[in-house]
C-alpha cells in the first residue's frame, strides 16, 4: 500500500499539495504515482515566474517506463522549483513528499483549494483505480 | 491471474512487482529497475526466464530439418554444445521468431540432436510452425520441455558466483564453457549465453530444484532482476526484441539480422530464402540503426524519425540507458540516413546521433 500523508491535499491526477501558509503551496507527485512510473530519470520543470491555470501542463516526468505530464493542481505563479531534481531525479522515487518536491506556487485563487481531496478521498481513488 | 513459473513464490518473498507478460505473471522489478541494471553491469544479477519455450529436436533428420527451418545454418555448429542465433522466417522473408539453437551432441554423430529456445509470447505460433515444417522429413521429433525452469545469471561475476553454489562437477563444467556454448551436467544445462551484453549463464534446471538454486544464488549475493532491467540491458547491448524490433512483416535485412543469414552454401534451401534473395538484389530500403539522444528526454518506441523535415522511419525500441546516463533507441529508418537525424518527441523535433545499434558491451560504451 502506498504512503498517503494525512496532512497533505491531493488531486486525481496524483499530485500532492502542501499548504505553506500566506497563499503559497508546495507541489509534488504522490508515492502511488512514483510507484506506477518506476525509476524517474528526468524531470522537466517550469521557469520561476511562469503562471499556470488549474489543469495546465506544469512539467513532464520521464521514467524508464513512460513520459508523464504533471498538471497544475491549482492556479498561480511559480515562485520556486526544485533544482535538485535536475541531477538527482531519483529523489522523486526515494522521497516523493520531501526532497522530491517539484515546485512552489503562489496561489491566484485560494478558494480553489476547497476542491482538493483529503488523504482519505485520495486513498479511495487509488483503491478504485487498482 | 496468469501462468506462474516455479519461482513465483520466491518472487513474492523477494517483493517483486509482478506484471502480465505473454500470459505469465513475471517480475518487472524488485524495487528499482535502474539499480538492478547497474548490478548486472558491475557485479551479477539473475532473471527468471522460465517462461521461455524450450523444444528439443531429435531424430535422424533433425539436422536437415533445422537447415531448412532456419535462416542460419546449424552446420556451423562444429562442437558439442555450441549455440547459434537465428531467425525462423516465413516464405515472404518476415521473421516468425528469433531463437537460439544448441547442438546437444558431438557434431556429425548418429543420434545428433538440438535444443531450441524460442520466445514465450510466440510459443503457440512457433510450435505450430515448427510442426508444420516437419512435413517432408521422415524422422524428426519435437519435444517441448516445460518441466525445465530457466534462470539467467548475468554480469562480470556471474560464472564465479554460480560456481560457488553448485556441485564440484558442475563447477568444473562451467569453468570450461566457452562463450556461446551450453552443456549438460547431471540433468542441468549450463549455457554461456544471455541477453544483456555481459558474460553470464543461462541455466536450465528441472523445476523442482529451481527455488533452492535461486535462493542459494540470492544468499551468495546475486541480485534478483526483473523484466524492466532485462529490457534496458538488452537494448544497450543492441539485441533485438521480437515484436518490437522485428516481426512477421519485417525482413532480417531490415532488422540488423543480416549476419544471421547463412547464404552459403547457395544450394541450401531454407524457408524464406527466395524472398531474401529477391530483396537483396532489389536493394534493401530500410535498416535498423541506433540513436543516441545527448540532451534531456527519453526516446520511446513509435516516435517518428525525421530527415530534412520528412518522415523517414520510426523508433522500434527506446529507453533511458542507465549505463550511459542518456536515452538510446533502435529505429528502422531509410537506408540513406546520415550521422544525425531528428526525432519527433511529443511534438518537438530533437536532434539525435545515428550509430550502429550497439551501445554497451561488457560494461563499457561501444560507439563513438
Amino acid at each position: 500500500m502506498s504512503d498517503i500523508p494525512s496532512d497533505l491535499k491531493y488531486v486525481a491526477s496524483h499530485e500532492w499539495i502542501r499548504d505553506e501558509g500566506d497563499g503559497v503551496v508546495t507541489i509534488g507527485i504522490t508515492d502511488h504515482a512514483q510507484d506506477l512510473l518506476g525509476d524517474v530519470v528526468f524531470v522537466e520543470l517550469p521557469e520561476v515566474g511562469a503562471e499556470f491555470a488549474t489543469g495546465d501542463d506544469l512539467g513532464v516526468v520521464e521514467s524508464v517506463k513512460a513520459a508523464s505530464d504533471v498538471y497544475a493542481p491549482l492556479s498561480g505563479e511559480v515562485i520556486a522549483i526544485n533544482e535538485e531534481l535536475e541531477d538527482a531525479p531519483e529523489l522523486v522515487n526515494s522521497d516523493p513528499y520531501g526532497d522530491g518536491w517539484f515546485v512552489q506556487i503562489r496561489l491566484s485563487d485560494e478558494s480553489e483549494t476547497d476542491d482538493l481531496l483529503d488523504a482519505d478521498g485520495y486513498a479511495e481513488l487509488c483503491e478504485a483505480e487498482s | 491471474m496468469g501462468q506462474q513459473t516455479a519461482l513465483y513464490q520466491k518472487h513474492l518473498q523477494m517483493n517483486a512487482k509482478l506484471v502480465d507478460f505473454g500470459g505469465w505473471d513475471m517480475p518487472i522489478n524488485y524495487g528499482s529497475q535502474v539499480e538492478e541494471h547497474h548490478k548486472v553491469r558491475t557485479d551479477v544479477g539473475m532473471f527468471d526466464v522460465s517462461h521461455m519455450t524450450v523444444v528439443d529436436v531429435t531424430g535422424a533428420d533433425a539436422k536437415e530439418y533445422l537447415r531448412y527451418l532456419l535462416a542460419n545454418d546449424v552446420i556451423r555448429l562444429k562442437e558439442r554444445g555450441k549455440a547459434l542465433y537465428s531467425g525462423m522466417l516465413n516464405e515472404t522473408g518476415g521473421v516468425v521468431d528469433d531463437l537460439i539453437v544448441y547442438l546437444m551432441t558431438d557434431p556429425d554423430v548418429t543420434g545428433e540432436w538440438f535444443r531450441v529456445v524460442v520466445n514465450c509470447g510466440t510459443r503457440e505460433k512457433d510450435l505450430r510452425w515448427m510442426a508444420d515444417h516437419t512435413a517432408g522429413f521422415d524422422n524428426v521429433a519435437l519435444t517441448e520441455r516445460p518441466e525445465l525452469a530457466m534462470v539467467a545469471i548475468q554480469g562480470p561475476n556471474a560464472l564465479a558466483r554460480v560456481i560457488s553454489v553448485v556441485s564440484e562437477s558442475r563447477g568444473k563444467l562451467i569453468e570450461n564453457l566457452k562463450p556461446f556454448q551450453g552443456l549438460e551436467s547431471e540433468g542441468w544445462f549450463f549455457a554461456r549465453t544471455g541477453y544483456t551484453g555481459e558474460d553470464g549463464l543461462e541455466v536450465m534446471v528441472p523445476e523442482e530444484y529451481v527455488a533452492d538454486f535461486w535462493q542459494a544464488l540470492a544468499d551468495a549475493g546475486v541480485a534478483p532482476c526483473g523484466l524492466g532491467a532485462r529490457d534496458t540491458l538488452r537494448l544497450e547491448a543492441g539485441m533485438n526484441l521480437y515484436g518490437s524490433d522485428m516481426d512477421e512483416k519485417i525482413s532480417p535485412l531490415s532488422a540488423n539480422m543480416g549476419w544471421t543469414i547463412a547464404w552459403e552454401p547457395a544450394d541450401r534451401d531454407f524457408v524464406g530464402r527466395q524472398a531474401l534473395e529477391n530483396q537483396r538484389s532489389a536493394g534493401v530500403k530500410q535498416k535498423l540503426v541506433g540513436l543516441v539522444l545527448e540532451s534531456r528526454g527519453v526516446l520511446r518506441s513509435h516516435q517518428k524519425v525525421m530527415i530534412n523535415g520528412e518522415e523517414a522511419g520510426e523508433i522500434t525500441s527506446g529507453t533511458f540507458s542507465p549505463t550511459l546516463g542518456c536515452s538510446i533507441a533502435m529505429a528502422r529508418v531509410s537506408a540513406e540516413i546520415a550521422d544525425t537525424c531528428h526525432v519527433d518527441m511529443r511534438g518537438k523535433l530533437v536532434e539525435v546521433k545515428v550509430v550502429k545499434p550497439s551501445f554497451v558491451r561488457n560494461g563499457a560504451k561501444v560507439f563513438s
